[in-house]
């Protein structure tokens, strides 16, 4: 009677990749959308702290001395000289985002920066230029960019000393592995998680509670088939079509990357992880996506309806969230083996051990069989539960 | 006689719920739907329980297909018990109600193969039976037609054909004619009959006493849970018609006239 579990996991399959639509909605579109979405974020991050490259930045100058106007020659803007009375106009216009910048120089500002000594600073303020933008005008926060760092360098040249990094040697020792493994430690378990428990949601509750609402599990009931067949053919099922549509984000993630990161891209490169790395990324996806899956069918087989188990599902959705952020926050995955104990929180660190070629063997394994129990253990409660009519009928 | 079906005391209690009590405008929180309830039927024959609204003989027929279990008693059919061998039980059955929906997304046809893996019916046999169900009740021209685009009383041929898909020996049938219309009635009441005479033994619930007439060896009548009356039909229906017996019983039985 073994095979009854296959004749249920058959039956999923045949309902799920026999409805194009559903198959369209649930493997193709995450993966689709988030490549479009991400692309789109990346320009539109790009476009937001760039101006266009021939904009000439229209800036006002007070008391404007010698050296600052040599300096400004050789930058794409247009001076204008004004006198101290006007300038609550010109701050007007800035507000007003027709106006760049105004620049405010002490009188004889030369002369003040040769005659101050910074032993002094103590007791003396230094020369102090006043720079006024806007920093919701893009055309204006770039120009204060601009100018903060030429007067910092201007600053940096009358009182250099020593410098730091000035020959052509390649000084940044970390090399394209070490990039991406910091960069995607960081991103990827958090996004990876998301991907699986959204794409576990859209058909669990379906499957489970919707049945249930529609009449037809219990049809299934009738039949001399083990209740646990039933439950473990459910989840193992459900677990492979998440799991589909989880790739399918993940590789739009992985193809909307090198947009979404404009320039830094050519540091990161997905071929810095062996085959091993990718074994073992999929094998801990695997069992994460069988204790999402058994998780939100125990849970959708306690509601009534597909909108009550949707709503059920929330809570443990917040707390998954927050548990795929950690990802970020902590350096490196933990090596501490009773934290790869804890549901969740496991695979995320698994995930960022293997992304940031920290992870230990040891706590993969036991991530891998701690999965493993929990997904047994809630597939018995599913089963109990198939077998109690209190739940089921009334 | 062989006994096929033995009822021995069962009972069921339901909890209800305060919105319940409120609606009923009752304070006990208990609701007793089978009270003692025991009878016994025969291999062979058609076994009716009739009965009003409400008086338990789903909940009854819900227990012998162990779709819920009973606080007490037991009842042993075929030779297994509901409550120790609940999955020997529905491997034995056949159990109909309006309540088993089908999947609306699949074709008769796969549904029926489904079904039969299920119920561990081998592939050839499975076919044979399938061709003779389906010509039987005309579901063959719609084998390939998802069940959501059938008619009611197509789904409803079609609910019946799948649950008979391992040819039973007993078949439980809840409230067999209710909800199709006068055609498709016949047609389910003529199956009936003809499983009959092929040596099926058959339980039927009802509330329509024609049905009871026309198609059953033996009566049970339930009222409040309570098995009232247990006898062949050609005995209650001796003197008065069983219309006219039933409502002298629920008479005597409740105390008040309808």
């Amino acid at each position: 009677m073994r095979n009854n579990m296959l004749t249920i996991i058959k039956k999923e399959f045949v309902r799920f990749f026999g409805d194009k639509r559903l198959v369209f909605t649930t493997v193709l579109l995450p993966g689709l959308m988030i490549y479009v979405l991400y692309t789109f974020m990346g320009q539109g991050i790009m476009n937001q702290f760039e101006t266009s490259e021939d904009y000439v930045y229209q800036i006002y100058a007070e008391n404007l001395p010698q050296s600052a106007q040599m300096m400004l020659e050789e930058m794409p803007v247009e001076v204008e000289k004004t006198e101290k009375g006007e300038r609550e106009a010109i701050k007007e216009l800035i507000a007003n985002k027709e106006l760049d910048l105004l620049l405010v120089f002490p009188e004889d500002f030369d002369a003040a920066v040769a005659a101050y000594d910074s032993m002094n600073a103590g007791s003396e303020a230094a020369p102090l230029i006043a720079m006024y933008y806007n920093s919701t005008n893009t055309g204006s926060n770039s120009a204060y960019r601009m100018m903060t760092e030429a007067f910092d360098t201007y600053e940096a040249l009358l009182a250099n000393k020593f410098d730091i990094n000035a020959g052509e040697d390649d000084y940044d020792l970390a090399s394209e592995k070490d990039e991406t493994g910091q960069f995607f430690s960081m991103m990827l378990p958090m996004l990876m998680m998301i991907f699986l428990f959204s794409g576990c949601m859209a058909i669990a509750p379906e499957s489970i509670a919707g049945e249930k609402e529609r009449g037809t599990i219990a049809t299934l009931l009738v039949t001399p088939m083990k209740r646990s067949h039933l439950a473990l053919g459910k989840i193992i099922s459900l677990s492979i079509i998440g799991l589909l549509s989880g790739i399918s984000s993940f590789v739009g993630t992985m193809l909307s990357l090198p947009s979404m990161m404009a320039g830094a891209s050519d540091t990161l490169s997905a071929s810095v992880y062996t085959a091993t790395d990718y074994a073992m990324l999929l094998l801990v996806i695997l069992t994460t996506v069988l204790v999402i899956v058994a998780a939100l069918s125990v849970i959708s087989a306690f509601s009534k309806s597909v909108k009550e188990a949707s709503n059920a599902i929330m809570p443990l959705m917040i707390i998954v969230m927050v548990v795929a952020v950690t990802s970020m926050m902590t350096d490196g995955a933990p090596t501490e083996w009773y934290f790869y104990l804890i549901p969740f929180y496991n695979s995320v660190q698994c995930m960022n051990g293997v992304f940031g070629f920290t992870y230990l063997p040891m706590n993969i394994v036991i991530t891998l069989v701690s999965n493993l129990v929990y997904t047994l253990i809630l597939a018995g409660g599913l089963a109990k539960i198939f077998d109690s009519e209190k739940i089921m009928y009334l | 006689m062989e006994e096929i079906l033995k009822v021995e005391s069962l009972g069921k209690t339901f909890t209800l719920s305060k919105k319940q009590q409120k609606l009923e405008k009752t304070n006990e929180k208990k609701r007793i739907a089978v009270n003692h309830l025991s009878f016994t039927a025969y291999r062979g024959e058609v076994f009716g329980l009739l009965g009003p609204n409400g008086a338990g003989k789903t909940t009854t027929l819900r227990m012998l297909a162990t779709l819920i279990k009973p606080d007490q008693g037991d009842a042993v059919i075929d030779g297994s018990s509901i409550v120790k061998n609940p999955e020997e039980v529905r491997s034995k059955i056949g159990f109909l109600t309006s309540e088993l929906k089908l999947e609306q997304f699949f074709t008769p046809n796969y549904l029926y193969d489904f079904f039969s893996d299920l119920y561990g019916v081998e592939p050839s046999v499975r076919e044979e039976r399938k061709q003779k169900m389906f010509d039987r009740f005309g579901i063959s021209q719609f084998a390939e037609v998802k069940v959501g685009n059938l008619s009611t009383g197509m789904k409803q041929k079609v609910s019946l054909v799948i649950s008979l898909v391992h040819d039973p020996e007993i078949i439980i049938f809840d409230e067999p004619t209710n909800g199709l219309d006068v055609i498709t009635a016949k047609v389910v009441t003529d199956f009936l009959l003809e499983m009959k005479k092929d040596g099926k033994s058959i339980l039927v619930s009802t509330h329509i006493f024609s049905l009871i007439e026309k198609i059953c060896d033996r009566v049970g009548i339930i009222i409040n849970g309570k098995m009232i009356l247990c006898d062949d039909l050609s005995d209650i229906t001796k003197e008065k018609s069983l219309e006219d017996r039933f409502f002298e019983i629920y008479e005597e039985t409740v105390g008040e006239t309808v």
